[in-house]
């Protein structure tokens, strides 16, 4: 227990965690600035609907490009969710109490993302429905929108049952707050009076979700793996795909949540809430991933290049030494090896160092993404002949690139709006954990 | 039957409580007469409209001949159905096509050989389907490619469509059944059904697929015209494309269109249940076991297991010596 512990009181934590709820003018800017970015973005998507997906870089061999690429990245990065509550909750770590919510709304968040982007990449989408209608259950897409759906029910549910006693104390405890804001807090609390029986059904609903929150992840990102694995083509043939991309998700995910502790902590001065012991663990949770990452990636490259393949020494001679060398390195080495060893070192896990490294870490497995959908489709088994320039060669267009950026202003909205009028960091189970004086619900 | 004896009963009884004799209730007995007339002649019409029913009922059966038939439905389950209730069921128009696309041509099994030996690259086979499926230039159903397998071994052409795989890759990834394989071996697509997610261009290894990714080629002049799905036209924005055997010239008793438009006898297109193959440009029939046992016939990357249904001869003994194709695509599309 440090000295804050025993100067705590409920109602200390209480406008601690809470204060940030309120509509202030930076809320406002940054809302605006978001609206109008995204209604930019939507315009180009307008642009896809009229004209086709040909206003995209895309053509018809390198036929999945940056939108697929992306909702891979989305897919993966709603999986910290999981790491998170799932795994090193039930593991019984007690630690992660603070961050369990920040992870909930980033799963919930990309993953409500994640189905819109895969959208953005039909070429009809107007036919949506007929996925439901004339589903065919030996398609993988139809495996995939059955997890992502799963899991994004779930993770909503995990984000709202521990909420339910927060809301429960906001609108009786907190002022100052608009009434119709206090309405939507009461109905959402449902009348939980913190009673023994109450406690007991929304704490074994939470560790049932928990429970199934591990298949119904795991599932989700080795569904959108086997996209690629079920095909033959050199770079996706791989039987290690599911793992693959299930590791480097947690990379990601883990980058993101630390990412958002981070603004969290500064922007609603939650320094006593997410210490540096958080960062230091967080940091540690990331290296460790980031290891079980890097052996996957040895498996994936070492093995076919041992063997050299002809389809697959064309591929890796592509990523090692051709087009795509650059991004490659730098991925690996800035995205991956560099953060692992700078993580074993203590100063780095410090919270201004790891943001920095989690930054580098999250743009690398960005473009992690892009390097495993795009540069395999450059090099059929058949050579790309009598076809225009752009046919060969992938370059997304401008029009593309703001349909990608789209997703991420939708994330950051999302965040925006759960972060803003929830606590970011569980409220109830925070003075539970702490031992402090409880609230009296009459 | 038994409810008029009970309403008897019932009346019995009433005349039973009350003497005859007493002329107050001579009064009230004959309304009760009265009563039971009206009773009566109620009873009377609903007997009656009970034997004018059943009387229908017994004609109506009367009409059948009560001989059965067992018959298959499109379903797959038999049921029995009376002889005389068989109607013949035509289908006509958008319907017949429809079914028939899926369905293909019953007990055949198409077969392509494409002799490499012969093929200078022409590419009269190429224009002449992206003519039939209203395809730009850049759109290939049939792409002649110029290959060259390793560094010292002699490059050739070889003519390259949808291989119309018996274990289609492509079909098995399809979300929403808008691909799919006939019984008479072609695979189908159906615009009008796909989604445009192109994982069957991700999943085929021989890049067989187009996709319309602008408008398609002359689509304001195709506007309104039927959709015809073994020509896969008119070609529509958003959706899948590829090679169909020219299913719609196979109905017609005709070789495809690439096959017939070849000027040197590269194509052999057949039935593999017939054994037996035609040469599009020498109209010589051939069997096609033979053909395939003498010029040593092989397939495309057998190993992925897709087994193709189109065959290659070896490009030994080349007629025409082989030169480094001009491109007559545009530079970006």
């Amino acid at each position: 227990m440090t000295m804050d512990d025993n100067n705590l009181t409920f109602d200390k934590i209480t406008s601690d965690l809470t204060h940030h709820i309120r509509i202030n003018k930076g809320f406002l800017i940054w809302m605006g600035v978001l609206t109008a970015a995204l209604a930019t973005c939507l315009y180009a998507y307008s642009l896809q609907l009229r004209t086709g997906l040909g206003v995209a870089g895309i053509r018809d061999y390198v036929t999945w490009g940056l939108y697929l690429s992306n909702f891979v990245f989305f897919v993966a990065a709603s999986l910290i969710g999981m790491l998170v509550s799932a795994v090193l909750g039930l593991a019984g770590m007690k630690w992660i109490t603070p961050i369990t919510r920040i992870a909930e709304t980033i799963a919930v968040a990309f993953a409500a993302v994640a189905g819109l982007v895969i959208v953005s990449d039909m070429g009809r989408p107007e036919r949506l429905a007929y996925v439901f209608i004339y589903g065919r259950p030996q398609s993988p897409i139809l495996w995939d929108v059955t997890v992502i759906i799963t899991y994004f029910v779930l993770s909503l549910l995990l984000l709202y049952l521990p909420l339910i006693a927060d809301m429960a104390i906001i609108h009786r405890k907190v002022d100052k707050l608009p009434s119709w804001l206090k309405v939507i807090y009461k109905s959402l609390s449902l009348n939980f009076t913190d009673n023994p029986a109450q406690n007991k059904v929304i704490s074994r609903s939470i560790r049932i979700l928990l429970i199934l929150l591990v298949p119904a992840a795991l599932s989700i990102h080795t569904v959108t793996s086997w996209l690629f694995a079920v095909t033959s083509r050199a770079g996706w043939d791989s039987t290690i795909f599911g793992p693959y991309f299930v590791s480097g998700a947690f990379v990601a995910g883990s980058a993101a949540v630390i990412i958002a502790m981070f603004f969290f902590r500064k922007n609603y001065r939650l320094e006593n809430y997410l210490t540096e012991s958080h960062f230091d663990k967080m940091g540690k949770v990331l290296a460790t991933v980031s290891m079980v990452y890097l052996y996957f990636n040895i498996n994936e490259y070492l093995v076919p290049g041992y063997k050299l393949q002809r389809a697959d020494a064309i591929h890796l001679a592509e990523l090692f030494t051709g087009k795509d060398a650059l991004r490659f390195w730098l991925v690996q080495i800035g995205g991956l090896i560099l953060p692992i060893l700078l993580l074993l070192f203590g100063y780095f896990r410090k919270p201004l160092p790891i943001l920095v490294i989690s930054i580098a870490v999250l743009v690398a497995a960005w473009f992690k993404r892009y390097l495993i959908v795009i540069p395999t489709q450059e090099h059929p088994f058949l050579p790309i002949q009598h076809v225009p320039h752009n046919f060969m060669v992938y370059s997304p267009t401008l029009i593309e690139s703001m349909i990608t950026i789209a997703p991420f202003i939708m994330v950051l909205m999302i965040i925006t709006l759960i972060s803003k009028f929830f606590p970011v960091i569980p409220l109830h189970e925070t003075a539970v954990e702490k031992g402090v004086e409880h609230i009296k619900f009459e | 039957m038994h409810i008029i004896s009970d309403k008897n009963q019932i009346m019995e009884e009433n005349n039973n409580t009350h003497s005859p004799n007493d002329p107050e209730k001579s009064k009230a007995s004959t309304r009760r007469n009265f009563l039971k007339n009206l009773g009566l002649a109620g009873v009377g019409v609903a007997t009656g409209a009970a034997a004018l029913y059943s009387g229908h009922i017994f004609e109506a059966k009367k009409e059948a001949t009560g001989e059965s038939k067992v018959l298959l439905t499109q379903d797959g389950k038999l049921v029995s159905v009376d002889s005389l209730e068989i109607k013949s069921h035509e289908k006509t128009g958008e319907d017949l096509r429809e079914s028939q696309s899926r369905e293909g041509i019953p007990g055949r099994r198409w077969v392509m050989v494409t002799d490499l030996s012969k093929c200078r690259n022409a590419r009269k086979c190429i224009n002449a389907c992206q003519d039939a499926h209203q395809l730009r230039p850049e759109q290939y159903h049939m792409n002649t490619l110029q290959m060259q397998d390793t560094p010292n071994t002699a490059p050739y052409n070889m003519p390259k469509n949808c291989q119309h795989c018996d274990n289609p890759p492509c079909v098995a990834v399809c979300p929403v059944d808008a691909t799919y394989k006939r019984p008479d071996g072609i695979v189908l697509i159906e615009n009008d059904r796909c989604i445009g997610c192109r994982f069957c261009m991700a999943a085929c290894p021989y890049s067989a697929r187009i996709f319309n990714w602008l408008e398609p080629k002359d689509a304001a002049a195709h506007q309104g015209q039927d959709y015809n799905a073994e020509l896969n036209v008119p070609q529509k924005l958003g959706t899948i494309s590829k090679c169909l055997f020219s299913a719609d010239r196979l109905r017609e008793g005709k070789l495809p269109y690439c096959v017939e438009a070849c000027p040197n006898g590269v194509y052999y297109f057949g039935d593999e249940n017939e054994d037996a193959v035609t040469n599009g440009t020498t109209k010589e029939t051939v069997r096609l076991s033979k053909l395939l046992r003498d010029n040593g016939g092989y397939q495309l990357m057998p190993e992925l297991g897709t087994k193709p249904r189109v065959y290659y001869l070896p490009p030994k003994n080349r007629l025409f010596p082989f030169e480094e194709a001009k491109d007559a695509t545009p530079e970006k599309v």
